[in-house]
């Protein structure tokens, strides 16, 4: 496909990455103006974003959709997925103003947001042509395809010990005197919902996750906030391996000496959930942009920017059996359950114990 | 053939299949009711099974940790739940207190009132402002260190539960449907089929010649067959007065032939004849117009009877009123000047089926014949002889020739008015009375003489069988 005609059109991309207020706790804040700006700015619509993903790994796909409708204006904030969801459950009980699209990857907060009648339905055949466990009551649906894979430094981890499995990683953990103490990383469960996420679906996906956790212990790991400190301390070598990482976001680092690897017991495929908020002021405009985003164009895009990872044969040789993608439906309110993340948390917390170093 | 009466033949059919499909539509709306208040019970009744049994799953998880009931949700609870793919979930644990453990604020039964207890409490409250149904259970704790009740609230929008009574009703509504589709196609055959012979007939008349009187072929179904012989009784009465009218009016004109030439005869004759004969020629003229006379009063008579027998539908006639009336009228009076008619009849009614009358017609007849040609005394009277009944005249004399005895009482009797009387004519309509109401003419000598006998069948309850003569 031949974006130059987009590229040539005018594109204000203003970025504001300086941290905005601590009150409103985005992360990043960008603005998207089409071609279209010759026309009023009363003619202009606002859209307003608010969603997890990376800025520069969705940026290319919103610079598609602001060219081809110049009519709107999007303005995109980036949040960490703990607050997205704090301040959508505040919009959504009236308090504070409610953005057009909620697009996160804190997908079980999705659903129970969904489940608190936060969202606003919207069928097309489109949506409807998204596989079930896509889409939830015509009010949440899944736009990308994303693994939750491992990775590891190729320069210090030999490529014969890079684990394959689950039970690799776990053996590679169990040696003594291991070289990889405090060398491997993973998401800080309190502090990332989707960290929390991949955790509980492999508390309920196999029992290798007691082991994991165990192994965690034993080798010190460290558990970090965020999925670029993650990947640019392996790319740099103050981790060698780190698990559950989305890849995705590897992808985007495009470091030179970062391993993947789908896990070949099971590798979780989670699909950032869309939400057009009850309170939106646009949702004509939501509509579109969830329009363009599941269009072949949008997908194609979005593919680009490794958002959406289909197997191609050769990457990969995970069977169909390994791959568990987080289907979005309402048994992921178990996660949002208080007694059950209390519980969760606190294993994780005995398990860890203090030896648990949270990252830089 | 007129567009009327094919429009009523349509209207027949019609109108048959507007009551049918009036039914039809009334059945179909009590099934469609039927139909959806059972799949919104059977829908109800699934669905809360998945709720209780979400809810026990819950409640089974809870352990007492610290003093505090702690769930450990199992995702079969929710798995449960999200078989209702589209529905909305909220669930809430409490402690004894009524605070809450875990779940959403909320699920709550209603604080006013059924309260659950034992069994499984149901109860219908929005969530979030859409319809959702719940249920409440408990859990009893006895620890050393918890002791009281847990209460479990499971609630579901209603999504998975409408689509279902829905699917329910539209399954029973398309079965039905077709169901009545094949009924409303079965009774239009039907009914269409049952109303060929009807169709048939009417053809049947329509292309007959309205001069036609034969019958029609009585087969059919039983109605049809009914209104056919009905039909043919009503054509046969006519065949039978048109055939009547056409012998009466041939009969006249025989009757009247020979004594119209011979009156003109004697006119002629008293015209050529010598002045001195003339007295002679015109009393046999007035003979003969006088003959000719009873010969015409005869003739009416006997269409009238004949009218009668055929118009006049029978009723209960006393034999000896007839008798009375007869002598009453005093005709004979003028037959036979200074004749003595002698009565004879009994106490009790003598009772027949017939018309009072064609009877006395038939009678004054019988007298008349005994009158002119029969021997005083006469007598008239009526007696019952087991079961039939009989009016009768009886003169003193030996009765007509046996070779005219024979022959008497026929039709055409064509001998009786070339001899200038009318004897064959009268006892013809006498005939004919008799068999138009299911009896006899006989006619013999006895003892005391000629008797001439209208026998019919007795009626009512007279058991009089004494013969007052």
């Amino acid at each position: 496909m031949n974006w130059a005609p987009l590229r040539r059109a005018f594109l204000a991309l203003s970025l504001s990455l300086s941290l905005a207020t601590p009150l409103r706790a985005q992360e990043a804040v960008a603005r998207f103006v089409g071609a279209g700006l010759g026309a009023g700015p009363g003619s202009v619509r606002e859209l307003l974003v608010r969603s997890t993903t990376d800025l520069a790994i969705l940026a290319p796909a919103l610079e598609a959709f602001v060219a081809l409708n110049p009519a709107l204006a999007l303005t995109y904030e980036q949040w960490g997925s703990n607050a997205l969801y704090d301040v959508s459950l505040a919009g959504c009980q009236g308090q504070g103003a409610s953005a057009d699209v909620v697009f996160s990857s804190g997908v079980h907060q999705m659903v129970d947001l969904v489940n608190r009648a936060c969202a606003s339905p919207y069928a097309s055949p489109v949506t409807e042509a998204l596989a079930p466990a896509r889409r939830w009551r015509d009010e949440l649906w899944g736009i990308t395809h994303e693994p939750a894979v491992i990775i590891y430094n190729t320069a210090l981890v030999p490529a014969a010990e890079a684990p394959r499995t689950r039970f690799g990683l776990l053996d590679l953990m169990r040696r003594p005197n291991s070289p990889y103490r405090g060398k491997i990383a993973t998401y800080d469960i309190e502090s990332s919902g989707l960290g929390y996420l991949f955790s509980f679906m492999d508390s309920l996906e196999a029992t290798t996750f007691g082991g994991l956790l165990e192994g965690f212990a034993r080798t010190e790991a460290v558990a970090t906030c965020c999925s670029n400190e993650i990947i640019e301390g392996v790319a740099e070598g103050r981790y060698l391996i780190a698990y559950n990482v989305l890849g995705s976001y590897v992808a985007a680092v495009h470091g030179p000496n970062i391993g993947v690897i789908q896990p070949e017991d099971y590798t979780f495929f989670l699909s950032r959930a869309f939400m057009i908020p009850k309170g939106a002021a646009q949702k004509d405009g939501a509509a579109a942009l969830l329009e363009f985003l599941l269009s072949p164009g949008g997908q194609a895009i979005l593919a680009q920017s490794s958002l959406v990872q289909r197997l191609d044969g050769d990457v990969s040789s995970l069977s169909e059996s390994a791959q568990r993608p987080i289907a979005i439906d309402p048994k992921l309110l178990i996660a949002m359950d208080q007694h059950r993340r209390q519980r969760f948390v606190a294993q994780w917390r005995a398990t860890f114990g203090t030896s648990l170093r949270t990252g830089p | 053939m007129s567009v009327a009466e094919a429009r009523a033949e349509r209207s027949l059919l019609s109108r048959v299949m507007i009551g049918v499909l009036s039914l039809l539509a009334v059945g179909g709306c009590v099934v469609t009711l039927a139909a959806f208040a059972y799949g919104r019970n059977a829908a109800q009744q699934a669905y809360d099974r998945l709720l209780v049994g979400a809810a026990r799953d819950i409640a089974e998880s809870i352990d007492i940790i610290d003093a505090s009931p702690v769930a450990d949700i199992p995702v079969s609870a929710f798995g449960l739940l999200a078989l209702a793919v589209e529905d909305r979930i909220s669930y809430a644990v409490r402690d004894a207190e009524g605070v809450l453990l875990t779940g959403y604020s909320e699920a709550r039964p209603p604080a006013h009132g059924a309260q659950p207890g034992r069994e499984p409490l149901y109860f219908d409250a929005p969530m979030q402002g859409e319809a959702a149904r719940y249920v409440t259970i408990l859990r009893r704790f006895s620890e050393r260190d918890y002791s009281g009740r847990v209460s479990i609230t499971v609630g579901q929008t209603l999504r998975a539960r409408n689509a279902m009574a829905l699917e329910i009703t539209r399954g029973a509504l398309l079965v039905t449907g077709l169901g009545g589709l094949a009924l409303i196609l079965g009774a239009f055959l039907v009914i269409r089929s049952a109303m060929r012979p009807l169709e048939r007939l009417a053809d049947q008349l329509l292309a007959r010649d309205p001069y036609d009187l034969t019958p029609m072929a009585e087969d059919g179904p039983a109605e049809v067959a009914v209104t056919v012989r009905a039909l043919n009784r009503f054509m046969a009465r006519l065949d039978r007065q048109v055939g009547s009218m056409k012998h009466l009016i041939s009969d006249t004109a025989h009757q009247l032939r020979t004594p119209v030439a011979a009156i003109r005869a004697q006119a002629e004759l008293a015209l050529e004849d010598d002045t001195d004969q003339l007295p002679q020629r015109l009393e046999r003229l007035l003979r003969r117009t006088r003959s000719l006379g009873n010969l015409l009063d005869q003739m009416l008579s006997r269409a009238l009877v004949i009218h009668r027998t055929d118009n006049a539908p029978p009723e209960t006639v006393d034999l000896r009123d007839i008798a009375l009336l007869v002598i009453e009228q005093r005709d004979h009076e003028v037959l036979a000047p200074g004749a003595e008619v002698e009565l004879v009849i009994g106490e009790t009614p003598v009772q027949v089926l017939g018309d009072e009358v064609s009877l006395c017609e038939a009678v004054k007849n019988m007298l008349g014949n005994a009158l002119r040609h029969g021997k005083s005394p006469v007598r008239l009277g009526v007696s019952a002889t087991g079961a039939m009944a009989e009016i009768w005249v009886e003169d003193a004399g030996e009765g007509p020739p046996a070779d005219l005895l024979a022959r008497i009482g026929g039709r055409f009797e064509r001998s009786a008015a070339s001899r200038g009387n009318s004897a064959g004519l009268g006892l013809s309509i006498v005939r004919a009375v008799a068999e138009a109401f299911g009896g006899q003419l006989n006619m013999g000598r006895g003892e005391a003489g000629f008797r001439v006998t209208l026998a019919l069948p007795e009626q009512g309850t007279s058991m009089s069988t004494g013969d007052t003569a």
